[in-house]
């Protein structure tokens, strides 16, 4: 299936959780920050929220800025 | 000691810096030493999705997160929304950066303008009350301009962030005579943003009545920015001594500073 990951297309195999797709991104949680189909995630449900064929998904970190 | 709060916390260095455009990582740990400041912006920016390709272990897209160079129990962290040209990419990117980061503050910003970044101040007083209405502290980048000051006061804004020139230019502050009203008016703190080239610009600004200053590309881009930290730390605290001590007035024309009488073959 296919989702929309930081504005591309990206393939998973099945809907995964959104804990389960940042560890097969080679992703830490504990420094992103995730926004599923425009709300943003508390990081205790990263677990419970499952993304699947459609979704959109923003992860977001901290970069360098003024 | 002569500290200033925002929100309720206060801080004893009136420099804000931020953490862009360093050469090197271990260059901006300096240069932010260096610099005394206790707050420091950061971006907020997707990831960068690298997937390995072959059947490699996948590859972590970030080995080194900017947060690995900066020790969160020294500095505060304030999120901005730069790049944002909507009130609504504004506030998306604002609780993202509360999710990421320690805070409930952000720097707002929503540009206006491509060419000079100036802001949007009809979108950026919607966000303001959109995220004041979330319990964000707003502390919003915003024109030199008293009565936009005013009405980003009024939607809750914390602080008052008007530029001195636009962002990265360098140029000091363009209208002065409008830093200091934008202080008269003000019933929350005014942070000089944007547009300091020079330790001069930062005494100035806070000659003017600045409660603080916020820059980046003034310390990242010089020469030696190590050394341009410090000459902004003197330089933001020089120019509130000066602030403080009433300066004179001007006049014009000269005033001797030594006797008239006595003088020798008089």
């Amino acid at each position: 299936m296919t989702i929309i990951l930081n504005g591309d297309p990206h393939e998973v195999a099945r809907p995964v959780t959104v804990s389960e797709l940042l560890a097969q991104l080679a992703i830490d949680a504990r420094r992103v920050a995730v926004e599923h189909n425009l709300v943003v995630l508390k990081r205790a449900t990263f677990d419970e929220i499952v993304v699947r064929e459609g979704d959109q998904v923003e992860i977001v970190n901290f970069v360098g800025g003024g | 000691m002569d500290t200033f709060s925002i929100a309720g916390k206060t801080f004893n260095s009136r420099l804000i810096v931020g953490t862009g455009k360093y050469s090197s990582p271990s260059v901006m740990v300096k240069a932010h030493d260096a610099s005394g400041a206790e707050m420091i912006t950061v971006a907020v920016r997707r990831v960068n999705i690298s997937v390995a390709r072959g059947g490699g272990a996948p590859r972590g897209p970030q080995e080194e997160s900017l947060l690995d160079f900066i020790d969160t129990s020294r500095y505060f962290i304030l999120p901005n929304t730069a790049g944002c040209y909507t009130a609504d990419e504004a506030v998306r990117t604002a609780r993202l950066g509360r999710e990421a980061g320690l805070s409930n503050w952000v720097k707002l910003e929503v540009i206006g303008d491509q060419k000079t970044l100036f802001p949007d101040n009809e979108a950026l007083i919607e966000a303001t009350r959109i995220l004041v209405r979330e319990d964000f502290v707003v502390l919003p980048y915003t024109n030199d301009d008293p009565v936009a000051c005013r009405k980003l006061e009024d939607a809750g804004a914390a602080a008052v962030m008007p530029l001195g020139a636009p962002i990265g230019s360098g140029l000091g502050i363009q209208n002065p005579n409008n830093i200091r009203i934008i202080r008269e008016f003000a019933r929350v703190p005014v942070i000089v943003d944007a547009g300091v080239g020079t330790a001069s610009d930062a005494a100035l600004a806070m000659e003017l009545g600045a409660d603080a200053v916020l820059m980046n590309t003034a310390i990242a881009g010089a020469q030696d920015p190590v050394a341009m930290a410090e000459a902004m730390n003197f330089a933001v605290r020089a120019g509130r001594l000066a602030y403080r001590s009433g300066r004179i007035p001007r006049k014009m024309y000269a005033n001797a500073s030594s006797p008239v009488e006595g003088l020798v073959g008089r």
